[in-house]
């Protein structure tokens, strides 16, 4: 079971979110990164191998590239939160559902463009399942 | 050892009766506990769960606002801040540290936000323009990490509940399908093993005693008929000296008659 040890030193939040779509017609538009990173929890790590603690994908990021970037910030020893915009976590759906442990905490988040729909949230799911719906 | 139920592999002794009856005991008692530790963790579960689905709706207005004011900056500073943002980010300035909830014996972890003081790496973001528009989006973007932040305990919380709650009751149905049955059984084999014991023994019992009966009746007859035998015997000796005690008699009687004298 998750011991002291296991989160006691996380203390970031990680962030896989979308950047700014090209060629959308709004000239308004969504990046969730932008706006967390302005909440403050960007982070650098210092030293010679320097890691973000975000990802900003747009629509020429290959999928294994989102995946990687979920791997290593699920094996990070210091992120509490993953923060994972849906239809980014979408590309990567099975691997986010395969997801179970407790540590990091995956946490899907809606941007505008991309409204929030609980179906394809794997813990909603879950959850829906428990109940018998 | 024969039979299709399944029992554990005991010699039929009263000393393993006893322990087994302390096994079922035990067994019995540790099945309600857990079982009450379950409902209690399944009721945890389902606040945490209804929690959830309303902190994910709640967190879908949230984002949506946030995003509202990001625009607001945008429109503000008249271009993309996005680049600035991303290359002046160095250290986070909010940051989570967690604290543990127990639950009948289970940690739960809750993250708690705060916000490290004295960095702010987007000093210089807005300057020129719409300061105040990045600052308002900035409170924002708290207050919605804020929710995040929360809903990713819950979930936290939902996850680890789910896993334990499996757990406790798999040692629960576990106890209540294969052990108790299992003690139970062996206890109704060793009795009936007991039983029969007791059952030979006392058949033996009384072997023997019809035994010891019979043996008796043969020697007291034999004796019997012994005593008899010498009885006749005595008797058919007497008849033969009957002359001679006779004569004897009369010498003892003619003793009187003559008195000897000297």
């Amino acid at each position: 079971m998750a011991s002291h040890a296991d989160f006691k030193d996380r203390q970031f939040l990680a962030v896989i979110g979308d950047e700014l779509v090209p060629g959308l017609s709004t000239d308004v538009d969504q990046d969730s990164v932008t706006g967390l990173l302005l909440a403050g929890i960007g982070h650098v790590t210092t030293g010679s191998d320097a890691q973000k603690n975000f990802l900003i994908v747009d629509n020429k990021t290959e999928t294994a590239a989102i995946e990687s970037a979920f791997d290593r910030f699920t094996e990070r020893k210091d992120i509490g939160i993953v923060l994972i915009n849906q239809h980014v976590a979408d590309k990567i759906r099975h691997r986010v559902d395969t997801y179970t442990a407790a540590f990091p905490t995956v946490l899907e988040i809606p941007s505008k463009d991309h409204p929030y729909d609980p179906e394809k949230d794997s813990v909603l799911r879950r959850v829906r399942r428990l109940f018998g719906e | 050892m024969s039979g299709a139920a399944d029992r554990e592999p005991v010699f039929p002794t009263r000393q393993s009766l006893g322990i087994m009856k302390a096994k079922l005991k035990g067994a019995e008692t540790g099945h309600s506990l857990l079982k009450r530790k379950s409902e209690a963790l399944t009721k945890r579960f389902r606040e945490i769960t209804k929690r959830i689905d309303e902190a994910k709706r709640k967190m879908g207005r949230v984002m949506q606002i946030a995003a509202f004011s990001l625009a607001e900056v945008t429109y503000a500073v008249g271009g993309d801040i996005g680049y600035q943002v991303q290359e002046s980010a160095k250290s986070a300035r909010f940051r989570i540290r967690t604290k543990q909830d127990n639950v009948s014996g289970v940690l739960l972890p809750a993250y708690e936000s705060y916000l490290t003081e004295g960095n702010n790496d987007f000093g210089l973001t807005g300057l020129g323009k719409g300061g105040q528009q990045v600052q308002r989006a900035r409170e924002t973007y708290a207050r919605a990490v804020e929710a995040l932040v929360e809903l990713a305990s819950l979930q936290t919380a939902f996850v680890i509940l789910d896993e334990v709650i499996k757990v406790v009751n798999r040692r629960v149905n576990a106890i209540e399908h294969v052990i108790i049955p299992r003690t139970e059984n062996t206890i109704k084999y060793i009795n009936s093993e007991l039983d029969e014991l007791d059952r030979e023994e006392f058949y033996r019992l009384k072997k023997v005693a019809n035994k010891k009966q019979r043996d008796v009746a043969a020697q007291d007859a034999e004796m019997k008929a012994r005593r008899e035998k010498q009885a006749a015997e005595k008797g058919a000796a007497a008849a033969a000296a009957d002359d001679k005690t006779v004569s004897s008699a009369d010498l003892l009687a003619a003793e009187d008659d003559d008195d000897v004298i000297f």
